[in-house]
């Protein structure tokens, strides 16, 4: 019925659809937990896509470019912590003059660069693991990237809910007052997590050029970003869920892809819409069960902090 | 004699345009409660800001045991020894007990490990709190509590605790005392933060007074008595507000069965309120913070829709009925929060009139406003309140807190009503200011309002009400006339047995 | 150490010198850019700024600088009044697309029919596209608390898929040989929208974007409407207390910038674009924003700012034909400009000191 796909194929290949939108989402919710709102995401994807493609290219190394993307989304999430922590400029519109921006220095630096080939990035080796019927295809396949994006998952987890740090992350995005009252830096530890969510959403925008598509086009993240923010209020701020909202997000987008490989009755158009339209209806359901999803939300997400006495 | 535990000399602390402190010098002993006493805006803040390491003093010195004491941030103070109390601002309403108090401390233990301890310290001090609940769930007094047991169990040589009472009911009040009296007799000594005096001078070894950021004097407060401190602080003599005693008029405002959930996050949902006030006549709502008067307010005012037999002003249902429409029935309202509720921070005066000014006062016309007409009406309630500003076209922001709330207090005094609802007339305004506002409020119950003041000062309801009522848990009791009341049965109605007879 | 101090009152000074010295820095970083390019700062910079206006060529640029600021100030006035409430339509884009679907059906539907009320009935078609897909995330915000920001932003890709479907399907042109696109709208006269004045590039949108101008400023100057719409953007709380309806409001300024972003997709459809087609949107609805912000959310340095945005586009198009200079490179230069003004905005609420050797 999936244009006669295999199943585990299928799984296997939404988790390898949904790398770019969890380390994006996972780096955001760290933002937002820690009180501010960064809606560059995009932007910040966008510009991790097109560095981490020139320095897989240039260098002819994979891993050198998921580092360059990695610190290509930082250096673009770095203006904005400036921006909003130091300068106290408005975050949402500092987040959309980030996506813009982001998206017109991309389209600029990928002059160059369209219609070249990256190079490759290979399926971790498990040897004779790959070979399990069905859990070998979906567990054992993959490349390294993936099972990062899982770990990241689970260290985000790990450090907000089990550690100091992860508390006061937490207490800053709750009150920026109250955690300045008892003596922590709010603005340092806001900055480091702007860069940490900077740093993740360039990788997956590494991720989208290098293994996804791959290969260099304007626009290539289309929407990604935006969609990464929407599950990060789809998850209510839980790790966990975001890995869910992320795959169940992956998922829609192979369906859709293969339908439209298997020449569907539906016209391409509204195949490619339909992602969209079922991000907006979740966010819908969610935030209409709003007693719940409000109470997740971290208090001070967006405001300013300015310690004045 | 012993060394002292604290030496302050010299301390000065300068803001752009406010001397915050000047040349602040006191001493406090091991084991001794002093207190710290003056009105709002004398310094008191800023000073214990500086022994906590939150504010840098300009010039000064300060000695812990007699070695230098220099906190460059609330981590040395702690580890001096030095724990404090915050009145507001220093609990995370979504983090649960322990983790609250682990924030407040150096190098916590693992939590299971924390939660028993939190539970050993409180049974110790007779401070009942359960580790594992969430602090926005908590009352006011239980939140106190998680702040003191978080400066406990780093065992500090000096508490500092300011304005501990202000969220406390009577009962708790002296709960807490015990608490504080047992702490001083194991040595810690204890700076204490108010402006009450008859609790200082129950508490209280020794007291220093300060006025404009400046020492005035010190005392011991079992030797003094609360007017010669009061006229210390203030620096002139206080007259009690005046009262008519005017007979009182049909029933103006009737509230029945009021029920409606709290949208405010943690907020106190209001069950069954049930008030009538007459023309003429000043109910006051005590109750401690948290208890449902921010809600009270917004179901008063109009902000919060109920059913209309819920709520009745002249006779006429209203309680469907948004602000304005209640407005021009006659009622206004005045928020406690004077920045963001009833006044919009940046906007100047003149448009601060228009806020809530414009049915009553006809300032517009056909939607279109008359800035002429509502500048006039800016500057008559500038001029009639007294209210200090360059002119009416400065931000409200830049007010004094007290000036703002002379502004805002007479902005919906001058509209003419036939009913007033305010709440906490005179948090954080200086005693002048207060007695000012207290006896415009009288002024206008005088000329026929009927007058709802919610307050959380006992002593200012039991000075101007009529009829008093409490607010706990969100429900009111049976309002009853103020004269005859004792201490202790407003303590009771205060702590919610409901039926106090 | 840089320390900030709040001012008591914002500046009146700085809220119009910030706009200038963002431009200005905007010109030093974007002319280093350009220098990274390999091509000539100072060139590049006179390409842009100078040439469109008073080079040899003017008369024809000039003409188009109203064309492109039409659009952008027409959606760019309807966004700073969500703004200054606090409502955040990001999605003007997709609303400036829908405006030109409805309203070009409306004008296709009619063909070849000629009659005058076919254009007024295509305009009010148009703005109706605009505000029904604004009213979408209005009503989700308002019913479900659904955050109007990503609902907005994600109707956007939507609404680029209905276009495409239009261009290919529904709208296209049957005497077209196959080609995507619908008919010319231009070219025909019930439906044209063209130039008013002969070479000033004044058309109708042109004559709108003028008109919202004014009635905006009136109504934030004078209006109850435009009070309550700045006191929900700075004190919600106050504003609630003051009796607006924050529903109600949403509502209405979702609503009316809709209706804006697609009164200027249908202008653009019917004059300069005349045909629908699948890159018929070219980012008016993103540029808005920085055009509303740029003019501080205030009508008068809106139009400035949309006509300073406009000689950017077509400066940078001169520049890219001219000096090879790559024509993302004005993308990323209006970005620049956004983030300075932002820089720079502290300046306005804040006093910036400097002091050295002490810690606050």
């Amino acid at each position: 019925m999936f244009g006669g796909i295999d199943p585990s194929v299928l799984i296997a290949s939404l988790m390898v659809a949904s790398v770019p939108i969890l380390l994006a989402a996972i780096g955001e919710l760290v933002v937002e937990k820690a009180g501010v709102l960064n809606l560059g995401v995009e932007g910040m994807m966008i510009i991790g896509a097109v560095v981490g493609f020139i320095v897989a290219v240039e260098t002819g190394n994979p891993l050198l470019g998921f580092l360059g993307g990695l610190l290509g989304g930082a250096a673009l999430a770095l203006i904005f912590a400036l921006l909003t922590q130091v300068l106290l400029a408005n975050q949402v519109a500092t987040g959309l003059a980030l996506t813009l921006f982001g998206l017109g220095l991309s389209s600029l630096l990928g002059q160059g660069y369209v219609g070249i080939k990256p190079p490759f990035t290979g399926s971790v080796p498990f040897g004779p693991l790959t070979d399990i019927p069905v859990l070998g295809t979906i567990l054992f396949d993959h490349d390294w990237v993936v099972y990062l994006s899982i770990g990241m998952i689970a260290a985000v987890w790990a450090v907000l809910t089990h550690t100091r740090l992860g508390l006061v992350l937490r207490a800053v995005g709750e009150s920026a007052e109250a955690a300045h009252a008892l003596g922590y830096k709010v603005t340092r530890i806001r900055i480091l997590a702007i860069l940490f969510g900077g740093g993740m959403a360039g990788l997956g925008g590494a991720y989208i050029s290098l293994v996804r598509v791959p290969q260099w086009t304007d626009g290539i993240t289309s929407g990604a970003g935006w969609i990464a923010l929407a599950i990060v209020v789809f998850a209510s701020w839980r790790p966990w869920r975001v890995l869910i909202g992320a795959y169940l997000f992956g998922g829609i987008t192979v369906l859709q892809l293969n339908l439209q490989a298997a020449g569907a009755r539906i016209p391409v158009e509204y195949l490619s819409m339909s992602p969209y339209l079922i991000t907006i209806l979740v966010l819908v359901i969610m935030s209409a069960g709003r007693g719940r999803a409000s109470l997740a939300a971290p208090a001070a997400l967006g405001q300013n902090f300015h310690a004045s006495r | 004699m012993t060394e002292p535990l604290l030496a302050i000399s010299g301390l000065t602390k300068a803001y752009p345009g406010v001397i915050a402190n000047a040349d602040v010098s006191f001493t406090v002993m091991p084991g001794e409660i002093h207190a710290l006493l003056g009105e709002n805006g004398a310094g008191k803040s800023t000073l214990v800001k500086m022994i906590y390491g939150l504010v840098r003093p300009d010039s000064g010195t300060m000695l812990m045991r007699g070695q230098s004491y220099a906190p460059d941030q609330p981590r040395t103070a702690r580890a001096a020894g030095v724990g404090m109390v915050f009145q507001h601002f220093s609990l995370f309403e979504a983090l649960n007990v322990a983790e609250n108090v682990a924030l407040g401390m150096e190098k916590p233990p693992p939590m299971r490990e924390l939660a028993g301890r939190i539970r050993a310290v409180s049974t110790t001090y007779g401070l009942p709190l359960d580790p594992a609940r969430r602090v926005g769930d908590l009352s006011a007094g239980e939140r106190q509590r998680v702040e003191i047991i978080r400066c406990l169990l780093q065992d500090p040589k000096l508490l500092i605790m300011d304005e501990p009472t202000s969220v406390l009911t009577p009962q708790e009040v002296g709960i807490l005392f015990q608490t504080l009296r047992k702490l001083a007799s194991e040595g810690t000594a204890i700076l204490y933060i108010s402006h009450k005096l008859e609790e200082i001078r129950t508490l209280c070894d020794a007291a220093t007074i300060l006025r404009r950021g400046r020492v005035v004097a010190t005392c011991v407060p079992r030797d003094c008595t609360a007017r010669e401190m009061a006229e210390l602080m203030v620096g002139t003599v206080l007259t009690p507000p005046a009262r008519a005693g005017a007979a009182k008029g049909p029933v103006a405002l009737t509230v029945q069965d009021l029920s409606v959930s709290s949208p405010i996050p943690f907020g106190t949902s209001l069950k069954g309120i049930t008030l009538a006030v007459r023309r003429g006549e000043v109910l006051g709502i005590a109750g401690v913070a948290g208890n449902g008067q921010d809600e009270l307010l917004l179901a008063l005012s109009g902000e919060l829709l109920t059913k209309p037999d819920c709520m009745v002003i002249d006779g006429r249902p209203s309680g469907q009925l948004g602000p304005n429409a209640r407005r021009s029935l006659g009622l206004v309202a005045a928020p406690e929060e004077r920045l963001g509720h009833a006044a919009a921070p940046d906007m100047s005066l003149v448009e601060n009139a228009l806020l809530s000014a414009s049915t009553r006062q006809g300032l517009t016309r056909r939607g279109f406003i008359d800035w002429t007409r509502t500048a006039a009406f800016a500057a008559e309630v500038v001029q009639a309140f007294d209210v200090r500003t360059p002119g009416t076209h400065v931000a409200a922001r830049a007010l004094s807190g007290g000036n703002l709330q002379k502004f805002v207090v007479g902005r919906e005094l001058l509209q003419n009503p036939s009913v007033i609802v305010i709440n906490q007339p005179t948090w954080g305004v200086d005693a002048l200011a207060a007695a000012a506002i207290r006896q415009a409020i009288l002024d206008r119950a005088a000329q026929g309002a009927a007058v709802i003041v919610i307050s959380q000062d006992l002593d200012e309801l039991l000075e101007i009400a009529d009829i008093f009522a409490a607010l706990n848990g969100g429900r009111l009791t049976v309002p009853r006339p103020v004269a005859g009341l004792t201490v202790d049965e407003i303590g009771l109605m205060m702590g919610g047995v409901h039926d106090a007879a | 150490m840089l320390r900030l101090e709040k001012r008591p009152s914002p500046s009146r000074f700085w809220v119009w010198a910030t706009p200038v010295l963002a431009v200005l820095l905007t010109m030093l970083a974007g002319g280093a850019m350009f220098a990274v390019l390999g091509k000539n700062p100072v060139e590049a910079i006179r390409t842009i700024f100078w040439d469109p206006l008073f080079g040899e060529f003017a008369w024809y640029f000039r003409a188009q600088l109203l064309v492109k600021a039409g659009p952008l100030i027409l959606i760019a006035i309807g966004l700073s009044l969500g703004f200054r409430a606090g409502i955040w339509n990001i999605g003007a884009e997709g609303q400036y697309i829908m405006g030109a679907i409805t309203g070009a059906a409306v004008g296709l539907a009619f063909y070849p029919i000629e009659h005058w009320a076919i254009f007024p009935l295509m305009v009010v078609a148009g703005a109706f596209g605009g505000w029904v897909w604004a009213m979408i995330p209005a009503i989700l915000r308002t019913r479900f608390q659904t955050n109007e920001i990503l609902v907005s932003l994600l109707l956007v890709y939507v609404a680029q898929n209905i276009l495409a479907s239009m261009a290919l399907g529904a709208l296209r042109n049957p005497e077209g040989g196959g080609f995507p696109g619908s008919r010319n709208l231009a070219q025909y006269s019930s439906s044209a929208n063209p130039e008013l004045i002969a070479g000033t590039g004044m058309h109708w949108g042109v004559v709108a974007a003028f008109v919202v101008v004014i009635a905006s400023y009136i109504l934030l100057q004078r209006h109850m409407l435009g009070f309550q719409i700045k006191l929900a953007g700075q004190a919600p709380r106050a504003a609630r207390f003051a009796g607006v309806s924050p529903d109600r409001l949403i509502l209405l300024c979702m609503g009316l910038s809709g209706a804006l972003a697609g009164l200027a997709g249908l202008f653009e459809v019917t004059g300069p674009a005349g045909q629908i087609s699948i890159d018929f949107n070219v980012g008016y609805g993103f540029t808005a924003i920085i055009v509303a912000f740029l003019g501080r959310l205030n009508p008068v340095g809106i139009l400035l700012a949309g006509l300073l945005m406009a000689l950017t586009y077509i400066g940078g198009e001169n520049a890219s034909t001219n000096l090879g200079l790559p024509s993302a490179a004005i993308q990323a230069f209006q970005g620049m400009l956004l983030f300075f003004l932002l820089a720079v905005d502290v300046l306005t609420n804040f006093r910036v000191r400097l002091d050295f050797g002490r810690k606050v």
